[in-house]
Order: structure tokens, then C-alpha cells, then sequence
């Protein structure tokens, strides 16, 4: 059985579904090699990644982590797996129903935007085991739901509800449970129907705010922003809009 | 299990909850809240039961806190009452209000305290004529809880709730049913039979149907209307894609009597 299920619910939106529930979608090395593939080696423009009803993805696999030393740890390709995630070539949303905890919290940390049914919650228990999160669940958490929420999950354990990760940022949306994935897959879906190269510019520029100083991100802003100047899809933007039609864009 | 403080009764698709400690009133201690728990899982779990009635054993409904249990006894230095309502009676409040079927409460006799508040939290109060509501809480020193400062202000207005609340009087049947507290106040006779009938035709009907009426009621005293508007589209959605929406929709086309699963 395959760990990881992969549709087309429109023409240029990938749906990756994790398939494991027996093992509660834990993710193993396998796991986010086949995530990272799928988004690498599609044509489509945008992706939803997505669990079961009762669980996004609970977790890594504690037994594999049980068997590890600190050597092992460090020479663990796993790093590198979750990179691949981050750099996609796409963006991709996760749509979490149930549980997002540990590696689950963190896998939904790297997409480019959370929606969550009401029944997600989202945690790093990790202290509760005696270890800390390893795969940005300190840093990516943090400039994700601010200082005191970040501490409260990774110092105390404690799981946010769907609610409370909307009021803190951490999700874009709440949908009722069964909605959750279509909700996801029409955000995709206006996604992809946005020029390409616009597109592809601003998420760029968007996951780069957080490493660069603010001055550094304008300039880089502005170079892009004239780059874009010269596209065929800005001109059809703007002539579409005069036109009062919707615009063809070609990603040129 | 007569010496059950619980008993739970389930047959054609509707459950029967009785708080069984009639010599207390039916009033709480940390026993009867583990047991009624348990009733409730095994209630959520089934997926042929489509109604909960619950009721009470004796002459009362229920006496909200048993104050002579160990747990709350104010005589050996001051009792942790948030956590007994942390660890029972919230929860219990939430599984009632969660629970995705509706839930009947026939208040057979005095519903205080708690127990009050816990009767008000079911979806439809039926009450006998000789059964009273009263917020006991003001004379010992305590708040209404169980829901009660949040359902009380919104079923009957500020003016009443703070009334009922600060003055603790027994308010009779009749007038909760006037007041709009309750569905229906019956004479005591005729309660159980009422209720049950009431029940068993609940457990025909769309279930899953009546489990978003009753959430989207719910949650409406706390949603602003634009958030309210939103909830309806989203349920209305998944509504409309189960069978007892098609079978609804045939059943009054074909002129029948539609036959419901619940899903």
C-alpha cells in the first residue's frame, strides 16, 4: 500500500493524502520523501496535503526514534526531507482535520497556508517524551503564533484547538469537518487560475520575509515587482480588467 | 441494576437515561458522574440510537451537588469546587450540548442547583406540572454553574436570569413555561408518556438533520450574524448531500411518508 494517495480534484491541483492510518499517518522518512516527490514531480500549480478525518499526522515514528543515538540523529537524511517540503516548487496547503502533533504540527508548519476543520488540533508534545520538536517546531512555530502561545505548546505540551490556532495566526480558516478539503482545494484551485510568474515571484518573496532584514526584503520586492513588468500576463491583467472580462493567463 | 445510580435504557433507536438516587434527590456525587459518563459514551458510540431521553427516578429530577459528598465538604478546609466542575460537570454539560442527536429532558420533579442548569441544557425541557426550577446556588454563598449565567440570561433576559439568580426562589413549571425557560410544562401524569412518545418520533427523523439545528441554535447566542450566515452555508452544504435530504425531498414529491435513517 502506498504511503501517500495523490489525485487531481482539478486540472492543476494535486491532492496528496497521507495513507497510513493504522499508524496514525506517523511520519516516516518514506513519508516526507514521498510528499516532497509528489510535489516536485507533478505538473500541477498548486497542491493540498491532507490526512484522515481523525488524523492529519500524529507524529514521527517513535519507535524508529526510540532505536537513535545522537550520531544517528545527526546523520539523519531527515533534515534534508523536510527542506525539499519547504522548497517546493509549488505552493501547497495542508488541510488538517483531527490531529496535527509533533512532526503532523510541524509538517503543517511548512506549508504555505493552513486550513483545519474544527475537529484539528495542533501540539508539539515532544517535551512530554523528553525531546524538543526538530523540525521548526521552535522556530517556525514561534514567528508562526507568537512568543507566549509558542512557549505554552513546546514548554507545556499544550495543543491549540482549531479556534485558538486561527486567533493566533497559525491557520488561515476554520471549516466545519467535512468541508475542510474541498475548502482547501478551491483555495488552490484560485490559486492556480492567478499568473504563474506573479505567483511564483510573491511566494518567494513572502517565505523570504522571514530570513531577510526588512530593507534587504524591499529591495528584492522592487526588483521583482519590475521584473514582472515585462510579462505578457501583466498586460493581459490589466487589459482584462479595462475589458471587464477575466484575463487568459499564460505564464509568460 | 435497580442499585445503579444510572440506569440506561436503549430500545428503537432512543436512549433513556434515569438519575437513580431517589432517597438524595438524584443529586450528584462523583459515583453517579462517572456512570452517567460512561452512559454517555456508550450513547455517542452507538449509531442506532437517534434520541436521548433523560429523566429522573422518585420525586425529584435532580438536586444538582450531593453537599454531604466527601469531595465538596466545606468542614475539612475549603474544597476545590472548580475542579469537580472541570472534571464533571462542564464536561457533562458539553457532551450534552455536543451530543449529535437530539436530547429530551422530562424534569419529573424540583430540578435545582445544577441540576437545574444541567435540565436547560437539553434541547427540549418538557417539565410536570408539579416540577420547579430553582438556582439554590445564591444560598450558599455560590454562582449558578453548569451553563447557567450563559443560558439563563439568553433564554429568559437579563432581568429574570438575575432574579432567579440572587433571589433563588423555586420557579414553578408553569412558570418556566410561560417564561419561555422550557418547551412545555404536562401534568405529572402524563410526563413520561409524552415524553417518550415525543423521543420515539425524534428517533425516526433526520438525525444528522436535527444534530445541526440544534448546533447552529446553539452556537447563534454567541455568533454575530455575519458568523451565523457563514455557519448555515457551511451546514447547509454537508446537508445537503445526505440521504435524508434525497429521501425528504422524494418522499414529499412521491406524497409519502418519508422514511429516515438518521444520516
Amino acid at each position: 500500500m502506498s504511503v501517500i494517495l495523490c489525485s487531481h480534484p482539478t486540472d492543476n491541483v494535486l491532492q496528496i493524502t497521507l495513507n497510513r492510518p493504522e499508524q496514525r499517518n506517523a511520519l516516516t522518512n518514506d513519508v516526507l520523501k514521498a510528499i516532497g516527490d509528489a510535489l516536485h514531480e507533478g505538473k500541477a500549480r498548486c497542491a493540498v496535503v491532507t490526512g484522515n478525518p481523525k488524523v492529519f499526522a500524529a507524529g514521527a515514528d517513535l519507535k524508529e526514534l526510540a532505536t537513535m543515538k545522537a550520531i544517528d540523529c545527526h546523520l539523519d537524511p531527515r533534515p534534508e526531507l523536510w527542506k525539499r517540503l519547504y522548497h517546493s516548487p509549488i505552493p501547497w496547503i495542508a488541510a488538517v482535520n483531527g490531529l496535527a502533533l509533533g512532526a503532523g504540527c510541524e509538517l503543517a508548519l511548512h506549508a504555505d497556508i493552513i486550513i483545519a476543520g474544527e475537529s484539528a488540533r495542533f501540539g508539539q508534545p515532544e517535551i512530554t517524551l523528553g525531546m524538543i520538536p526538530g523540525a521548526g517546531g521552535t522556530q517556525r512555530l514561534i514567528r508562526a503564533v507568537g512568543k507566549s502561545t509558542a512557549m505554552r505548546m513546546v514548554l507545556a505540551g499544550e495543543w491549540l484547538t482549531a479556534r485558538q490556532a486561527h486567533d493566533c495566526g497559525l491557520i488561515s480558516e476554520v471549516s466545519v469537518n467535512e468541508l475542510t478539503i474541498e475548502t482547501a482545494v478551491a483555495l488552490a484551485a484560485r490559486i492556480t487560475q492567478q499568473p504563474p510568474l506573479a505567483v511564483r515571484e510573491a511566494r518567494k518573496l513572502l517565505l523570504t520575509a522571514y530570513e531577510t532584514p526588512l530593507q534587504q526584503g524591499l529591495d528584492m520586492e522592487r526588483r521583482a515587482f519590475s521584473l514582472l513588468a515585462d510579462t505578457a500576463d501583466r498586460q493581459e491583467g490589466i487589459a482584462a480588467f479595462f475589458d471587464k472580462r477575466p484575463a487568459q493567463f499564460e505564464g509568460r | 441494576m435497580t442499585d445503579s445510580s444510572i440506569l440506561l435504557d436503549c430500545r428503537d433507536g432512543v436512549a433513556e437515561i434515569t438519575l437513580n438516587r431517589p432517597e438524595r434527590l438524584n443529586s450528584f456525587n462523583a459515583e453517579m458522574h462517572e456512570a452517567l459518563k460512561s452512559a454517555l459514551v456508550t450513547i455517542r458510540r452507538d449509531s442506532t440510537i437517534r434520541c436521548l431521553l433523560l429523566t429522573g427516578a422518585g420525586r425529584g429530577f435532580c438536586a444538582g451537588q450531593d453537599l454531604s459528598d466527601r469531595k465538596v465538604a466545606a468542614d475539612t478546609g475549603p474544597p476545590d469546587l472548580g475542579e469537580s466542575i472541570e472534571q464533571n460537570y462542564n464536561p457533562l454539560v458539553r457532551s450534552l450540548t455536543a451530543l449529535e442527536m437530539p436530547v429530551i429532558c422530562a424534569v419529573n420533579g424540583v430540578a435545582a442547583g445544577a441540576g437545574a442548569n444541567i435540565a436547560l441544557a437539553c434541547d427540549i425541557v418538557l417539565a410536570a406540572e408539579s416540577a420547579s426550577f430553582v438556582q439554590v446556588f445564591c444560598n450558599i454563598g455560590l454562582l449558578p454553574d453548569s451553563g447557567g449565567t450563559w443560558m439563563l440570561p439568553n433564554m429568559v433576559g437579563l432581568a429574570r436570569a438575575k432574579g432567579l439568580a440572587m433571589l433563588g426562589d423555586k420557579l414553578p413549571a408553569r412558570q418556566a413555561e410561560q417564561w419561555g425557560l422550557i418547551w412545555r410544562c404536562i401534568e405529572d401524569d402524563a410526563l413520561m408518556s409524552e415524553a417518550r412518545q415525543m423521543a420515539a418520533h425524534l428517533a425516526t427523523r433526520p438525525t444528522a438533520g436535527l444534530a445541526k439545528i440544534k448546533r447552529a441554535l446553539n452556537e447563534g447566542a454567541s455568533n454575530t450574524l455575519d458568523q451565523q450566515l457563514d455557519l448555515e452555508l457551511q451546514l447547509q452544504t454537508v446537508a445537503g448531500r445526505s440521504d435524508d435530504y434525497r429521501e425528504g425531498v422524494a418522499a414529499f414529491l412521491e406524497k409519502r411518508a418519508p422514511q429516515f435513517k438518521g444520516s
